[in-house]
């Protein structure tokens, strides 16, 4: 079962690439936008075929190893 | 929200010092105040146990422009040129985000170097690590090392040197110092102390945000229930924003528009403002509402604590904010007014119209507590009485092998292969020799510097291992040629309120001390880290010493590799035998104890001068100091680095020859020369009463021990070179 | 012979670029990004460094900056234009070049002495250099080149493969190639060969005291091809 997961600065980390991003665009003439935060979106396949117990699994990653809880959340977004 | 006791002891405070501080306000503080007292008189900013003990230090000399107290040390070299250095730690967020930690770390320091008016030339660090058999290790010394490289290369500044030890007392408590270089004009160096009455004081560089703000103190808990969420405590680096603020900086320098200039560093806005103003025996005036802030509701608390990076503090001279402001716009950095210098020598802080606080500077500053900790003294250990049999059943030759692959002692490659260390065009001398070297760019002088500390002879000694790692940056700076001038130090400590910790800390400071005054080589900034330990154990004492040294003609300049066959290798300084403390020891017969080895400060002073009147004569076609290891780790990396033999003399010492090779005795140094200099080398030896040995003569590819042993230098590197590799892939 | 470096706002080898060049005896210009006109040049230089910190794809968004249009012109007019190491990422995000410039295969920058091999000496870069092998410096996080299987044979049929990694005898293998680049490619030119994008650094290698001396050759050769 695919699960998943986006890693995101939390809400008052500073994101600089987010920001010079959103300065770029605006340099391009997309003036619409009040902010860009860049994340990271993981797809994990995992040996498992009930959805939470592979939520679960996927969410343990998260904790352990993909996000830096100091700074950063995670999400699990969807299961296929 | 009403201020107490308890409140204050949340913020890090001693209940005396709440109760003083309401003596010396007579009042109650504000939210706010109370956040700018425990920001300004806690250890970081006050250095209120290590005060006393720091005063000690040797900080004047001839050379030296600028001793501790501003940003960084000046020294002189010469020509109208100077050299701003620092080195600072950044231990306790590296830990907890090894990558954002090590990366704001050398952010913090360059930051520290280019206020002064100079343009960091050389990144130098001292990196620290657990033992690597622990299972965080890994993970962080690979996040410490990207982060360090992902600013550091971003930036444009070569990194030029470094030390990278294991030690199982930092498995829970790494340590990362970075130290910067920069390069100044003797008359454009830029002071923190403000001037003059209705100076426009302006903020540049990034937004405020809510990082790094105290994430223990429970107070701002109680702002917002959500504190996870609003209480990041490390905060993020962006090289790229630095990058920029370093240029517009130096662009609005090139004019006459400043009058001081502070980096946001620890404690932010409070501090740079506070330092700025109590310099200047001057109050200043702020408006909140101006600062830049990257988050909606910040309330003037978070804005004076908050420790996002990348920001400055300027004092401007009246009717320069145009242009000011129009080389930040042109860097598309912000730029606002915030302020202006009163003459009420108070810090005044306004929000919505309303003032919020009202604090006079001597109060925080000179009226900080500074505490006469108690600390125990070391006593120097009972040597060891190392059987003659232990010894010989041992083979010189698996011996050298375990040590020259032991991670202290490993080629450190897989690290500095990540930083850019050419970057700039000026460096001459890589990662990997006895220091870094880089050109005074256009001229033909260059600068060394280099990083070391010796935790394991501090923890036995602390007296004289503070000594020591003085005596040994000294020496990796004769090693390459250069005059040693000044240090910078980054002293890692464990608490200072148990006694063991701070008598480690008196008696290194005491040892840093003596060597430097002895040296001339004196202390002209540098930081204190306190509280390095897990539970109730402390790390092992581990002051970092960063030496600068001057080489006037960079033609001159001398590397480790050995040069030519035929050619001569002397060993200059006295071999002793001291086994005590050495890695030999600690490797191969799990002998812990004893005392380090001794440092004679006078053979020091002596051998390194010598050398340098060798070198300046140009006798000298390569030289490499002995330290860890001893005398046959260091001919092995000069063979390694040289592609070349050497076939050892029957030494006439009468030592056990696993003394003789593997003692960590100190003082000493390897250098090539010709064979035809034998005789006016050895005359200015004589002359000046230097202990030498002809230790060897260069061949094609072996290093030859002795009848029995013998290695190839293919061998040697295979030993030297996989540790460090095979434990990252 | 006019040159011009453009500063981008992270580029960090443009002083280093300006220092070689002028070394050789160019006249060269600082050219500030935001600028809309190239001065007069006979070469126009993307230098190395981290345009816009790396951040998005490095070079993507200062290949939207407002003087890569006129250097776009340029370059499509005939005007020879180099990009080194974060220049070549610039160059392949404007098209003027083919590929991608990926993460290194063993993610980690890599700051080191390399080999390159020159394919090609039909151009104004490498024309007459009396030396097929050079020791060049590489300093990147981001220099895995890659195309599609279309796009190599093109750039193979039309000889646009400038350099490749190689050893000191100049043989081309996996072994020497230090970031996972397919076929070991460290610099390729346009269909037209005016447009030269590579890794690796000359810049850092124009005298004995440093790292080599091949960039002397590379700059020397370069200005006299022009001349």
């Amino acid at each position: 079962m695919k699960v998943s997961a986006v890693i995101t600065l939390k809400k008052d980390v500073l994101d600089p690439q987010g920001k010079v991003i959103h300065q770029a665009l605006d340099g391009m003439g997309f003036k619409n936008i009040s902010e860009v935060r860049q994340g990271k979106y993981f797809e994990i396949d995992v040996n498992e075929n009930d959805p939470s117990k592979a939520k679960a699994v996927v969410e343990d990653m998260c904790k352990k190893l993909l996000a830096n809880l100091v700074i950063e959340n995670f999400k699990i977004i969807e299961t296929q | 929200m009403e201020v107490n006791e308890q409140i204050a002891i949340d913020h890090g405070l001693k209940s005396d010092e709440y109760k003083k501080i309401c003596q010396l306000l007579k009042r109650t503080p504000n939210i706010t105040e109370l956040g700018i007292f425990s920001a300004m008189w806690n250890e970081h900013c006050s250095y209120k146990s290590s005060r006393l003990h720091l005063k000690k230090l040797p900080t004047k000399g001839k050379k030296v422009i600028q001793g501790p107290g501003e940003n960084a040390g000046v020294i002189d070299i010469e020509d109208g040129d100077a050299i701003v250095f620092k080195i600072e730690s950044h231990n306790h967020p590296s830990f907890i985000e090894p990558y954002q930690g090590a990366a704001t770390g050398v952010g913090g320091i360059m930051r520290d170097v280019f206020t002064m008016g100079a343009r960091p030339i050389a990144n130098l660090n001292s990196i620290h690590f657990g033992s690597p058999q622990h299972k965080k290790t890994k993970n962080l010394l690979r996040g410490v090392v990207h982060g360090i490289g992902g600013y550091g290369n971003c930036m444009g500044v070569p990194t030029i040197a470094g030390q990278t030890s294991f030690d199982s007392s930092y498995n829970g408590n790494i340590l990362v110092n970075a130290m910067t270089l920069g390069l100044v004009k003797k008359n454009k160096i830029f002071y923190s102390k403000a001037a003059g009455l209705n100076k426009p004081v302006i903020y540049v560089g990034s937004k405020t945000g809510r990082d790094g703000i105290h994430g223990a103190s429970m107070a701002s808990a109680s702002f917002d229930e959500k504190i996870e969420e609003k209480k990041p405590t490390v905060q993020v680096g962006d090289p790229f924003t630095e990058k920029l603020l370093l240029e517009a900086c130096l662009e609005l320098m090139a004019g006459d528009s400043i009058i001081a200039i502070q980096d946001m560093g620890a404690a932010g806005l409070t501090s740079s403002s506070i330092e700025m103003a109590s310099k200047g025996n001057l109050g200043i005036e702020i408006d909140l509402n101006k600062v830049p802030c990257r988050e909606t509701k910040m309330t003037p608390y978070e804005i004076m604590l908050s420790e996002s990076q990348e920001r400055m503090l300027i004092v401007l001279e009246n009717g320069k904010e145009e242009t000011a402001k129009k080389i930040f716009d042109k860097w598309n950095l912000d730029f606002a007014v915030i302020g202006k210098t009163t003459n009420s020598k108070n810090i005044e802080l306004f929000f919505n119209q309303e003032q919020v606080t009202k604090i006079p500077v001597n109060i925080l500053v000179e009226n900080s507590p500074m505490y006469d900790r108690k600390w125990k003294k070391s006593k120097l250990p009972k040597k060891n009485k190392i059987k003659n049999e232990v010894l010989k059943e041992l083979k010189i030759k698996d011996v050298l092998k375990k040590i020259l692959s032991n991670q202290n002692i490993c080629s450190k490659e897989w690290i500095w292969q990540q930083y850019d260390h050419t970057v700039m065009g000026d460096t001459i001398q890589k990662p990997g020799g006895d220091s870094g070297v880089v050109r005074v760019h256009g001229t033909n002088k260059a600068v060394a510097a280099s990083v070391d500390s010796s935790a394991v002879y501090c923890w036995a000694h602390p007296l004289t291992g503070g000594k020591q790692v003085v005596a040994e940056s000294w020496r990796n700076l004769i090693s390459v040629g250069a005059t040693p001038i000044a240090i910078t130090n980054c002293l890692n400590f464990g608490s200072p309120e148990k006694e063991d910790n701070m008598g480690e800390f008196v008696e290194c400071v005491q040892g840093i001390g003596e060597a430097s005054k002895y040296l001339n080589f004196p202390v002209v900034s540098g930081n204190v880290s306190f509280y390095n330990q897990t539970k109730e154990v402390g790390i092992k004492p581990t002051p970092s010493i960063g030496g600068v040294g001057l080489i006037k003609d960079y033609k001159k300049m001398i590397s480790m590799d050995l040069k030519e066959i035929d050619n001569l290798v002397l060993i200059i300084g006295k071999t002793e035998g001291h086994i005590d403390q050495s890695l030999f020891a600690r490797t191969i017969l799990d002998e812990k104890n004893g005392p380090p080895p001794e440092v004679n400060l006078f053979n020091e002073k002596n051998n390194g001068e010598s050398i340098l009147n060798l070198i300046d004569k140009e006798y000298v076609k390569s030289a490499h100091d002995i330290s860890l290891g001893g005398l046959l780790v260091a001919i092995s990396k000069m063979c390694i680095k040289g592609n070349k033999g050497i076939k050892i003399n029957k030494s006439k010492n009468l030592m056990n020859e696993i003394e003789y090779f593997f003692s960590e005795d100190q003082g000493r140094y390897l250098i090539e020369i010709n064979k035809e200099d034998l005789k006016e080398v050895t005359k200015i030896l004589d002359k000046n009463s230097v202990y030498y040995e002809e230790f060897g003569i260069i061949t094609k590819n072996d290093i030859i021990i002795n009848e029995k042993t013998k290695l190839t230098i293919d061998e040697l590197k295979s030993y030297y070179t996989s540790w460090l590799a095979k434990y990252m892939s | 012979m006019k040159s011009s470096v453009i500063t981008f706002p992270g580029s960090n080898c443009d002083r280093d670029m300006d220092v070689a060049l002028k070394k050789f005896g160019f006249k060269n210009k600082m050219v500030w990004h935001d600028d809309n006109e190239l001065p007069k040049s006979d070469l126009v230089v993307l230098p190395g460094g981290f345009s816009y910190g790396d951040y998005l794809r490095c070079g993507s968004m200062a290949s939207k900056s407002k003087i890569m249009q006129s250097v776009i012109n340029f370059a499509k007019s005939g005007g020879l234009v180099m990009g080194i190491c974060n220049g070549f990422q610039i160059l392949v995000e404007t098209g003027l070049v083919p590929g991608v410039l990926l993460r290194n295969k063993y993610l980690e920058f890599i700051c080191k002495n390399v080999f390159v091999k020159l394919d090609n000496k039909e151009n104004a870069y490498f024309k007459n250099l009396n030396k097929d092998i050079l020791e060049f410096h590489i300093a990147h996080n981001e220099g895995n080149y890659f195309c599609t299987k279309d796009q190599l044979k093109e750039i193979k049929d039309n000889n646009q493969i400038a350099i490749y990694y190689c050893n000191s005898e100049g043989k081309i293998e996996d072994q020497y190639n230090p970031n996972g680049s397919i076929k070991n490619i460290a610099g390729i030119f346009n269909k037209e060969k005016n447009v030269l994008g590579m890794m690796p650094h000359p810049e850092r290698m124009i005298d004995e005291s440093l790292s080599g001396e091949d960039g002397s050759l590379f700059f020397k050769n370069l200005l006299n091809n022009i001349k």
